[in-house]
């Protein structure tokens, strides 16, 4: 025999803390990960400040490719954002096409980072090349990895997990909106990872 | 579901394309700023101000920070504190090995050619 145990909350905001469970976990979630993108921008900051000398990223790096991957995430935010919006109006089509239009742009940012990352290996510039090269494979890398994984809780909810939308439209909707703080910290990580690596002035 | 909740909706998703507007025109700006010779601090200082403004419009409104409870920014504000916590420790890392006037790197060889070039001292005195 089995018994169904009802998470609580998920629904509803929970009285004290004014907030569905999951809004406030994924928050949580978001705290540890300020934290780690913090210590490596910490990390960035020491070995530059260290460094007698430190390479201009625009010299060797592809600002275009890094600003139209730029654009691609600030667009994914928008349809990301815009997917909530339209389960808030009750319209499951117009989520399913911004959420796929999300995933779309996940699959671009990343193709155009592999043809980045592929440029480099060719020009024989590896993690092990330099403190500057050692520091931009990082911490690209660790925002690929945020990006792939973004990817992977967006297909789900954008197939199978849909399912939802039609036991329980209140969670399905919150469901997307946590996703979505996800995604948009991504995004964020991002604003700042491209000026600091690909634009600021060497010394 | 009422008008007015569709309504206000619907004035998310303007304020969304006009958030969206102003973050294409800042990625713009930072690169074309960055073109301009203004010396390494004040570029350092002019593309960080552009991301923290474009940052700061993805959380405020993307995240809908604008408008949260109390909690989340309870939240946020002591992960604040513990970056600068964390910044200002590794900050102070640097600030000790500032003394041995290398590379933060070159400091332990530095140690090592000390001792090398007491031992060519010592040698020589014999």
């Amino acid at each position: 025999m089995s018994t169904a145990i009802e998470i609580p909350y998920n629904s509803t905001e929970r009285p004290d803390t004014g907030l569905y469970n999951a809004k406030l976990g994924v928050w949580l979630f978001l705290a540890s990960e300020v934290m780690l993108f913090g210590a490596l921008f910490s990390t960035y900051v020491l070995l530059r400040t260290g460094a007698e000398t430190w390479e201009h990223g625009a010299e060797f790096l592809n600002v275009p490719l890094a600003t139209i991957n730029t654009m691609v995430l600030i667009i994914s935010s928008v349809t990301m954002v815009m997917s909530w919006a339209s389960l808030k109006m009750g319209n499951l089509g117009k989520y399913k096409m911004y959420m796929g239009l999300t995933i779309l742009c996940g699959v671009g940012f990343l193709v155009i980072k592999g043809f980045e990352y592929a440029h480099k290996f060719e020009t024989g510039l590896f993690p092990s090349t330099s403190t500057f090269m050692a520091i931009y494979f990082t911490m690209t890398g660790l925002h690929g990895l945020h990006v792939i994984g973004g990817m992977i809780v967006n297909s789900y909810l954008w197939g199978p997990g849909a399912k939802m939308w039609k036991t329980d439209p209140q969670r399905f909707t919150n469901r997307i909106e946590v996703a979505g703080l996800y995604w948009h910290f991504v995004d964020l990580v991002w604003i700042f990872l491209f000026p600091t690596l690909y634009l600021l002035p060497g010394k | 579901m009422s008008d007015t909740h569709h309504k206000d909706v619907q004035s998310h998703v303007a304020t969304y394309i006009k958030v969206f507007t102003a973050l294409a025109v800042g990625t713009i700006v930072t690169v074309l700023a960055s073109n301009i010779h203004m010396g390494i601090i004040l570029g350092i200082v002019v593309a960080l101000i552009i991301a923290t403004v474009k940052g700061s419009l993805v959380a405020a409104f993307f995240m809908h920070l604008s408008a949260e409870r109390k909690l989340i920014y309870g939240v946020l504000l002591l992960t604040a504190a513990f970056v600068v916590v964390m910044v200002g420790l590794i900050m102070f890392a640097r600030q000790d090995q500032q003394g041995a006037q290398h590379g933060i790197f070159a400091v332990p060889q530095g140690h090592v050619q000390v001792h090398h070039a007491e031992t060519t001292e010592g040698a020589h005195a014999e």
